[in-house]
Protein backbone atom coordinates (compact mmCIF):
# COMPACT_ATOMS: atom_id res chain seq x y z
CA UNK A 1 0.00 0.00 0.00
CA UNK A 2 1.71 3.21 -0.91
CA UNK A 3 1.10 6.33 1.68
CA UNK A 4 -1.11 9.20 -0.18
CA UNK A 5 0.28 12.78 1.34
CA UNK A 6 -1.31 16.19 1.07
CA UNK A 7 1.96 17.92 0.07
CA UNK A 8 5.15 15.67 -0.20
CA UNK A 9 7.61 16.09 2.62
CA UNK A 10 10.41 18.00 1.78
CA UNK A 11 12.70 15.11 3.19
CA UNK A 12 10.81 12.36 1.07
CA UNK A 13 14.37 11.80 -0.92
CA UNK A 14 16.48 11.32 1.50
CA UNK A 15 14.29 9.01 3.97
CA UNK A 16 14.79 5.86 2.89
CA UNK A 17 12.26 2.90 4.55
CA UNK A 18 13.70 0.59 5.96
CA UNK A 19 13.36 -3.44 5.18
CA UNK A 20 12.75 -6.38 6.82
CA UNK A 21 14.77 -9.42 7.04
CA UNK A 22 12.91 -12.68 8.52
CA UNK A 23 14.33 -15.55 10.00
CA UNK A 24 12.75 -18.56 11.06
CA UNK A 25 14.13 -21.14 13.05
CA UNK A 26 12.11 -23.65 11.79
CA UNK A 27 13.11 -26.46 13.67
CA UNK A 28 12.76 -24.73 17.06
CA UNK A 29 9.02 -23.94 16.67
CA UNK A 30 5.97 -25.85 18.64
CA UNK A 31 3.38 -24.59 16.20
CA UNK A 32 1.66 -21.95 18.70
CA UNK A 33 0.41 -20.31 16.17
CA UNK A 34 0.91 -17.03 17.53
CA UNK A 35 3.08 -15.26 15.58
CA UNK A 36 0.29 -15.48 12.84
CA UNK A 37 -2.24 -14.64 14.69
CA UNK A 38 -0.98 -11.31 16.24
CA UNK A 39 1.25 -10.53 13.22
CA UNK A 40 -0.57 -7.02 12.58
CA UNK A 41 0.58 -6.94 8.94
CA UNK A 42 -0.31 -10.77 8.05
CA UNK A 43 2.99 -11.49 6.98
CA UNK A 44 2.89 -14.92 8.19
CA UNK A 45 0.63 -18.31 7.08
CA UNK A 46 0.96 -21.85 8.36
CA UNK A 47 3.22 -24.00 5.87
CA UNK A 48 2.79 -27.38 4.27
CA UNK A 49 6.04 -28.88 5.93
CA UNK A 50 6.20 -30.22 9.22
CA UNK A 51 9.35 -29.84 11.08
CA UNK A 52 11.52 -31.68 13.33
CA UNK A 53 8.90 -31.65 16.03
CA UNK A 54 6.66 -32.69 14.05
CA UNK A 55 4.24 -29.23 13.83
CA UNK A 56 4.14 -27.00 10.84
CA UNK A 57 6.14 -23.98 11.69
CA UNK A 58 4.80 -20.29 9.78
CA UNK A 59 6.21 -19.34 6.59
CA UNK A 60 6.81 -16.13 4.79
CA UNK A 61 4.12 -14.76 2.59
CA UNK A 62 5.17 -11.72 2.15
CA UNK A 63 8.39 -9.83 3.42
CA UNK A 64 7.92 -6.60 2.09
CA UNK A 65 4.48 -5.94 4.19
CA UNK A 66 6.82 -5.96 7.38
CA UNK A 67 7.16 -2.96 9.24
CA UNK A 68 9.72 -4.66 12.01
CA UNK A 69 7.33 -4.07 15.21
CA UNK A 70 9.02 -7.50 15.92
CA UNK A 71 6.26 -8.65 17.77
CA UNK A 72 6.40 -12.20 16.50
CA UNK A 73 9.87 -11.40 18.18
CA UNK A 74 8.32 -10.74 21.10
CA UNK A 75 5.50 -13.25 21.78
CA UNK A 76 7.34 -16.27 20.10
CA UNK A 77 7.98 -18.87 23.82
CA UNK A 78 10.02 -20.73 21.90
CA UNK A 79 12.62 -18.19 20.27
CA UNK A 80 11.91 -19.54 17.13
CA UNK A 81 11.77 -16.14 15.29
CA UNK A 82 13.12 -13.02 14.75
CA UNK A 83 13.06 -9.74 12.57
CA UNK A 84 16.14 -7.44 11.69
CA UNK A 85 16.01 -4.78 9.44
CA UNK A 86 17.90 -5.65 6.32
CA UNK A 87 21.23 -4.09 5.31
CA UNK A 88 20.79 -2.76 2.11
CA UNK A 89 24.06 -1.44 0.87
CA UNK A 90 23.03 -0.33 -2.63
CA UNK A 91 19.63 -1.12 -2.17
CA UNK A 92 17.76 -3.84 -2.20
CA UNK B 1 31.76 -27.72 6.09
CA UNK B 2 30.48 -26.99 9.18
CA UNK B 3 26.72 -26.00 8.86
CA UNK B 4 25.98 -22.60 10.40
CA UNK B 5 23.35 -22.66 12.76
CA UNK B 6 21.03 -19.34 12.98
CA UNK B 7 21.59 -17.94 16.22
CA UNK B 8 18.35 -16.00 17.93
CA UNK B 9 19.67 -13.19 19.33
CA UNK B 10 18.92 -13.38 23.23
CA UNK B 11 20.37 -17.12 22.27
CA UNK B 12 23.44 -15.46 24.75
CA UNK B 13 20.98 -15.21 27.70
CA UNK B 14 19.85 -18.86 27.60
CA UNK B 15 21.67 -21.79 28.43
CA UNK B 16 22.76 -23.61 25.43
CA UNK B 17 23.06 -27.29 27.11
CA UNK B 18 19.22 -26.36 28.52
CA UNK B 19 17.68 -25.73 25.38
CA UNK B 20 14.69 -26.34 23.78
CA UNK B 21 13.18 -25.73 27.13
CA UNK B 22 10.55 -28.43 27.90
CA UNK B 23 7.67 -26.13 27.82
CA UNK B 24 4.40 -27.10 25.80
CA UNK B 25 2.92 -25.50 23.06
CA UNK B 26 2.14 -22.00 23.51
CA UNK B 27 2.69 -21.82 26.97
CA UNK B 28 2.92 -18.67 28.61
CA UNK B 29 6.56 -19.49 30.73
CA UNK B 30 8.28 -19.04 27.40
CA UNK B 31 6.74 -15.68 26.63
CA UNK B 32 7.76 -14.36 30.56
CA UNK B 33 11.40 -15.90 29.76
CA UNK B 34 11.30 -14.26 26.59
CA UNK B 35 10.70 -10.69 27.55
CA UNK B 36 12.59 -11.01 30.96
CA UNK B 37 15.73 -11.30 28.87
CA UNK B 38 14.32 -8.71 26.23
CA UNK B 39 14.53 -6.42 29.20
CA UNK B 40 17.70 -7.55 30.03
CA UNK B 41 19.55 -7.06 26.69
CA UNK B 42 17.41 -2.99 26.46
CA UNK B 43 19.15 -2.20 29.89
CA UNK B 44 22.35 -4.05 29.11
CA UNK B 45 22.05 -5.30 32.63
CA UNK B 46 25.69 -6.58 33.88
CA UNK B 47 24.78 -10.47 34.03
CA UNK B 48 27.28 -10.77 36.59
CA UNK B 49 25.10 -8.99 39.17
CA UNK B 50 22.09 -10.34 38.60
CA UNK B 51 20.69 -13.63 40.39
CA UNK B 52 17.31 -15.51 39.13
CA UNK B 53 16.02 -17.50 41.58
CA UNK B 54 12.85 -20.10 41.23
CA UNK B 55 10.95 -22.29 42.95
CA UNK B 56 9.45 -25.96 42.01
CA UNK B 57 6.51 -25.90 38.99
CA UNK B 58 6.79 -25.46 35.31
CA UNK B 59 7.77 -21.71 35.66
CA UNK B 60 10.40 -23.02 38.16
CA UNK B 61 12.87 -24.21 35.23
CA UNK B 62 13.53 -20.84 34.27
CA UNK B 63 16.40 -20.48 37.13
CA UNK B 64 17.86 -22.83 34.92
CA UNK B 65 17.37 -21.31 31.43
CA UNK B 66 18.82 -18.00 32.06
CA UNK B 67 22.32 -18.04 31.60
CA UNK B 68 23.44 -15.94 34.67
CA UNK B 69 24.13 -17.07 38.26
CA UNK B 70 21.11 -18.53 38.99
CA UNK B 71 19.49 -21.11 41.76
CA UNK B 72 16.70 -23.47 41.50
CA UNK B 73 15.15 -23.49 45.33
CA UNK B 74 13.12 -26.21 47.20
CA UNK B 75 9.04 -25.78 46.45
CA UNK B 76 8.24 -22.56 47.96
CA UNK B 77 11.35 -21.14 49.36
CA UNK B 78 12.89 -18.94 46.22
CA UNK B 79 11.90 -15.89 48.47
CA UNK B 80 13.64 -17.10 51.51
CA UNK B 81 16.15 -17.82 49.19
CA UNK B 82 16.63 -14.89 47.14
CA UNK B 83 16.05 -12.71 50.92
CA UNK B 84 19.55 -14.08 52.07
CA UNK B 85 21.27 -13.27 48.63
CA UNK B 86 20.02 -9.72 49.05
CA UNK B 87 20.60 -9.60 52.92
CA UNK B 88 24.80 -10.96 51.98
CA UNK B 89 25.47 -9.25 48.79
CA UNK B 90 23.06 -5.80 48.74
CA UNK B 91 24.84 -4.71 45.27
CA UNK B 92 23.44 -7.81 43.37
CA UNK B 93 20.24 -7.33 41.52
CA UNK B 94 17.94 -10.37 42.55
CA UNK B 95 15.25 -11.72 40.54
CA UNK B 96 12.59 -13.97 42.00
CA UNK B 97 10.32 -15.61 38.74
CA UNK B 98 7.92 -18.73 39.92
CA UNK B 99 4.55 -19.87 40.25
CA UNK B 100 1.32 -19.16 41.72
CA UNK B 101 1.89 -22.21 43.47
CA UNK B 102 5.37 -21.73 44.81
CA UNK B 103 4.76 -18.06 45.64
CA UNK B 104 1.41 -18.04 46.98
CA UNK B 105 0.55 -22.04 48.23
CA UNK B 106 3.32 -23.52 49.68
CA UNK B 107 5.32 -19.97 49.79
CA UNK B 108 2.93 -17.57 50.65
CA UNK B 109 4.49 -16.43 54.15
CA UNK B 110 7.63 -15.69 52.84
CA UNK B 111 5.68 -13.30 49.97
CA UNK B 112 3.85 -11.31 52.23
CA UNK B 113 6.60 -10.73 55.20
CA UNK B 114 9.35 -10.10 52.33
CA UNK B 115 7.08 -7.49 50.99
CA UNK B 116 6.06 -6.21 54.43
CA UNK B 117 9.47 -5.90 54.84
CA UNK B 118 10.25 -4.38 51.91
CA UNK B 119 13.05 -6.42 51.04
CA UNK B 120 14.76 -4.93 47.80
CA UNK B 121 14.22 -8.10 46.18
CA UNK B 122 12.07 -8.24 42.46
CA UNK B 123 9.15 -11.22 42.33
CA UNK B 124 7.88 -11.94 38.88
CA UNK B 125 4.60 -14.57 39.40
CA UNK B 126 3.51 -16.82 36.62
CA UNK B 127 -0.15 -17.06 37.37
CA UNK B 128 -1.29 -19.67 35.17
CA UNK B 129 -4.07 -21.06 37.62
CA UNK B 130 -3.05 -24.19 38.51
CA UNK B 131 -0.34 -26.62 39.75
CA UNK B 132 1.33 -27.50 35.97
CA UNK B 133 4.32 -29.24 36.88
CA UNK B 134 2.17 -32.14 38.95
CA UNK B 135 -1.17 -32.33 36.83
CA UNK B 136 -2.81 -29.43 36.87
CA UNK B 137 -4.42 -29.39 40.72
CA UNK B 138 -5.90 -26.62 41.62
CA UNK B 139 -4.49 -24.19 43.79
CA UNK B 140 -4.83 -20.49 45.60
CA UNK B 141 -5.39 -18.74 42.53
CA UNK B 142 -7.74 -20.69 40.31
CA UNK B 143 -10.78 -19.14 39.56
CA UNK B 144 -14.30 -19.92 41.41
CA UNK B 145 -16.44 -23.01 39.68
CA UNK B 146 -12.79 -23.55 37.37
CA UNK B 147 -12.08 -27.24 36.72
CA UNK B 148 -8.97 -28.85 37.65
CA UNK B 149 -8.11 -32.63 37.81
CA UNK B 150 -8.61 -31.88 41.84
CA UNK B 151 -11.59 -30.22 41.28
CA UNK B 152 -13.65 -31.87 38.96
CA UNK B 153 -16.85 -30.48 39.59
CA UNK B 154 -15.73 -27.14 39.70
CA UNK B 155 -13.65 -25.30 42.02
CA UNK B 156 -15.73 -23.97 45.35
CA UNK B 157 -12.84 -21.63 46.82
CA UNK B 158 -12.19 -18.07 46.36
CA UNK B 159 -9.04 -17.17 45.26
CA UNK B 160 -6.32 -14.93 46.16
CA UNK B 161 -6.30 -11.01 44.32
CA UNK B 162 -2.49 -11.57 43.94
CA UNK B 163 -1.88 -7.57 43.21
CA UNK B 164 -4.21 -6.62 45.75
CA UNK B 165 -2.49 -9.14 48.25
CA UNK B 166 0.68 -7.93 47.47
CA UNK B 167 -0.04 -4.39 47.50
CA UNK B 168 -1.96 -4.56 51.15
CA UNK B 169 1.28 -6.43 52.03
CA UNK B 170 3.60 -3.70 51.40
CA UNK B 171 5.17 -4.16 47.86
CA UNK B 172 6.13 -0.62 46.65
CA UNK B 173 5.79 -1.54 42.72
CA UNK B 174 2.89 -3.93 41.51
CA UNK B 175 1.83 -4.60 38.47
CA UNK B 176 -0.14 -7.14 36.32
CA UNK B 177 0.19 -8.23 32.66
CA UNK B 178 -1.04 -10.90 30.09
CA UNK B 179 0.98 -12.65 28.19
CA UNK B 180 -0.72 -10.75 25.27
CA UNK B 181 0.89 -7.58 26.44
CA UNK B 182 4.02 -8.50 25.99
CA UNK B 183 5.32 -5.06 25.17
CA UNK B 184 4.15 -3.84 28.48
CA UNK B 185 5.43 -6.64 29.82
CA UNK B 186 9.20 -6.14 28.86
CA UNK B 187 8.74 -2.28 30.00
CA UNK B 188 7.32 -3.18 33.60
CA UNK B 189 10.21 -5.41 34.00
CA UNK B 190 12.72 -2.87 33.09
CA UNK B 191 11.14 -0.78 35.83
CA UNK B 192 11.28 -3.45 38.37
CA UNK B 193 15.09 -4.18 37.29
CA UNK B 194 15.48 -0.32 38.22
CA UNK B 195 14.02 -0.06 41.28
CA UNK B 196 14.90 -0.04 45.18
CA UNK B 197 12.30 -2.14 46.86
CA UNK B 198 10.09 -4.83 46.90
CA UNK B 199 8.54 -5.28 43.66
CA UNK B 200 5.89 -7.78 42.05
CA UNK B 201 4.52 -8.08 38.74
CA UNK B 202 1.92 -10.84 38.35
CA UNK B 203 1.69 -12.35 34.52
CA UNK B 204 -1.69 -13.66 33.82
CA UNK B 205 -0.52 -16.68 32.00
CA UNK B 206 -1.27 -19.72 29.85
CA UNK B 207 -1.12 -23.52 30.70
CA UNK B 208 -3.11 -24.70 27.68
CA UNK B 209 -2.25 -28.41 28.35
CA UNK B 210 -3.78 -28.97 31.40
CA UNK B 211 -5.94 -25.65 32.31
CA UNK B 212 -7.17 -24.90 29.00
CA UNK B 213 -8.34 -27.92 27.80
CA UNK B 214 -10.07 -28.43 30.77
CA UNK B 215 -11.97 -25.30 30.82
CA UNK B 216 -12.84 -24.44 27.60
CA UNK B 217 -9.86 -23.38 25.49
CA UNK B 218 -8.83 -26.14 23.47
CA UNK B 219 -5.47 -24.41 22.37
CA UNK B 220 -2.61 -22.13 23.15
CA UNK B 221 -4.27 -19.67 21.03
CA UNK B 222 -7.93 -19.69 22.33
CA UNK B 223 -6.13 -19.17 25.87
CA UNK B 224 -4.50 -16.16 24.16
CA UNK B 225 -7.79 -15.07 22.53
CA UNK B 226 -9.64 -15.04 26.23
CA UNK B 227 -7.09 -12.47 27.68
CA UNK B 228 -7.57 -10.31 24.46
CA UNK B 229 -11.23 -10.33 25.13
CA UNK B 230 -11.20 -10.47 28.91
CA UNK B 231 -8.22 -7.58 29.64
CA UNK B 232 -8.85 -4.22 30.57
CA UNK B 233 -6.40 -1.90 30.74
CA UNK B 234 -6.81 0.29 33.78
CA UNK B 235 -3.42 1.82 35.56
CA UNK B 236 -3.08 3.24 39.08
CA UNK B 237 -6.77 1.56 39.76
CA UNK B 238 -7.60 0.04 42.80
CA UNK B 239 -6.08 -2.89 43.61
CA UNK B 240 -9.12 -4.24 45.69
CA UNK B 241 -11.01 -4.16 42.47
CA UNK B 242 -9.14 -6.04 40.35
CA UNK B 243 -9.93 -9.48 40.69
CA UNK B 244 -9.50 -11.68 37.77
CA UNK B 245 -13.19 -13.23 36.52
CA UNK B 246 -13.70 -14.92 32.96
CA UNK B 247 -15.51 -11.99 31.60
CA UNK B 248 -12.50 -9.48 32.65
CA UNK B 249 -8.38 -9.41 33.72
CA UNK B 250 -7.67 -5.93 35.18
CA UNK B 251 -4.28 -5.29 33.70
CA UNK B 252 -1.49 -2.37 34.65
CA UNK B 253 0.22 -0.55 36.80
CA UNK B 254 -1.40 -0.67 40.18
CA UNK B 255 1.51 0.92 42.74
CA UNK B 256 4.51 2.94 42.34
CA UNK B 257 6.15 4.55 45.47
CA UNK B 258 9.56 4.05 47.22
CA UNK B 259 10.22 3.73 50.75
CA UNK B 260 13.33 2.67 52.93
CA UNK B 261 14.14 -1.01 52.36
CA UNK B 262 15.07 -3.78 54.99
CA UNK B 263 18.61 -3.50 53.60
CA UNK B 264 19.14 -0.01 53.97
CA UNK B 265 17.90 0.40 57.66
CA UNK B 266 19.60 -2.37 58.62
CA UNK B 267 22.63 -1.09 57.21
CA UNK B 268 22.08 2.26 58.78
CA UNK B 269 21.26 0.12 62.35
CA UNK B 270 24.73 -1.44 62.61
CA UNK B 271 26.30 1.85 61.78
CA UNK B 272 24.41 3.55 64.62
CA UNK B 273 25.12 -0.06 66.84
CA UNK B 274 28.88 0.28 65.97
CA UNK B 275 29.32 4.09 66.29
CA UNK B 276 27.76 3.71 69.92
CA UNK B 277 30.37 1.20 71.26
CA UNK B 278 32.60 3.17 69.82
CA UNK B 279 33.73 0.96 66.81
C1 LIG C 1 7.64 -29.74 49.39
C2 LIG C 1 6.98 -30.09 48.10
N1 LIG C 1 5.67 -30.26 48.04
C3 LIG C 1 5.05 -30.55 46.87
C4 LIG C 1 5.80 -30.69 45.73
C5 LIG C 1 5.10 -31.03 44.42
N2 LIG C 1 5.03 -29.91 43.52
C6 LIG C 1 5.90 -29.72 42.52
S1 LIG C 1 5.55 -28.40 41.54
C7 LIG C 1 4.16 -28.07 42.48
C8 LIG C 1 3.25 -26.92 42.13
C9 LIG C 1 3.78 -25.95 41.17
O1 LIG C 1 2.80 -25.02 40.84
P1 LIG C 1 3.18 -23.55 40.42
O2 LIG C 1 4.13 -22.96 41.38
O3 LIG C 1 1.94 -22.81 40.17
O4 LIG C 1 4.02 -23.76 39.07
P2 LIG C 1 3.53 -24.24 37.61
O5 LIG C 1 3.93 -25.67 37.49
O6 LIG C 1 2.07 -24.03 37.53
O7 LIG C 1 4.30 -23.36 36.69
C10 LIG C 1 4.01 -28.99 43.52
C11 LIG C 1 2.88 -28.96 44.46
C12 LIG C 1 7.18 -30.50 45.82
N3 LIG C 1 7.97 -30.56 44.73
N4 LIG C 1 7.76 -30.21 47.00
S1 LIG D 1 5.24 -17.95 17.75
FE1 LIG D 1 7.13 -19.20 17.58
S2 LIG D 1 6.56 -21.28 18.25
FE2 LIG D 1 4.64 -20.16 17.82
S3 LIG D 1 4.17 -20.65 15.64
FE3 LIG D 1 5.35 -18.73 15.62
S4 LIG D 1 7.52 -19.36 15.37
FE4 LIG D 1 6.33 -21.20 15.99
S1 LIG E 1 1.90 -28.18 31.91
FE1 LIG E 1 1.03 -26.15 31.60
S2 LIG E 1 2.40 -24.72 32.71
FE2 LIG E 1 3.48 -26.68 32.44
S3 LIG E 1 4.72 -26.40 30.56
FE3 LIG E 1 2.75 -27.37 29.96
S4 LIG E 1 1.39 -25.68 29.42
FE4 LIG E 1 3.11 -24.81 30.57
MG1 LIG F 1 0.99 -22.43 38.41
Amino acid sequence: MSVKFWRTPLDSEKVVKPKAEIHIIKDQCKGCGYCIQYCPKKVFEESEEINARGVHPPKIVDEKKCIICSFCTAICPDFAIYVKEKQCKDGC
Amino acid sequence: MTEVVEQHPFAKYLREAMMPHIWCTGCGNGIILNAFVHALDELQIDLDKLVVVSGIGCIGRTAGYTNVDSFHTTHGRPIAFATGVKLANPELEVVVISGDGDLFAIGGNHFIHAARRNIGIKVICANNFNYGMTGGQFGPTTPLKASTPTTPYGNIEHPFNLVHLAAASGATYVARWTTLHVRMLTASIKKLLQRKGFSFIEVVSQCPEIFGRRNKMRTALEMMEWFKKAAVIANFSDPAKAEITPEKIVVGEFLDLEKPTFEELLREKMNEISKENGE
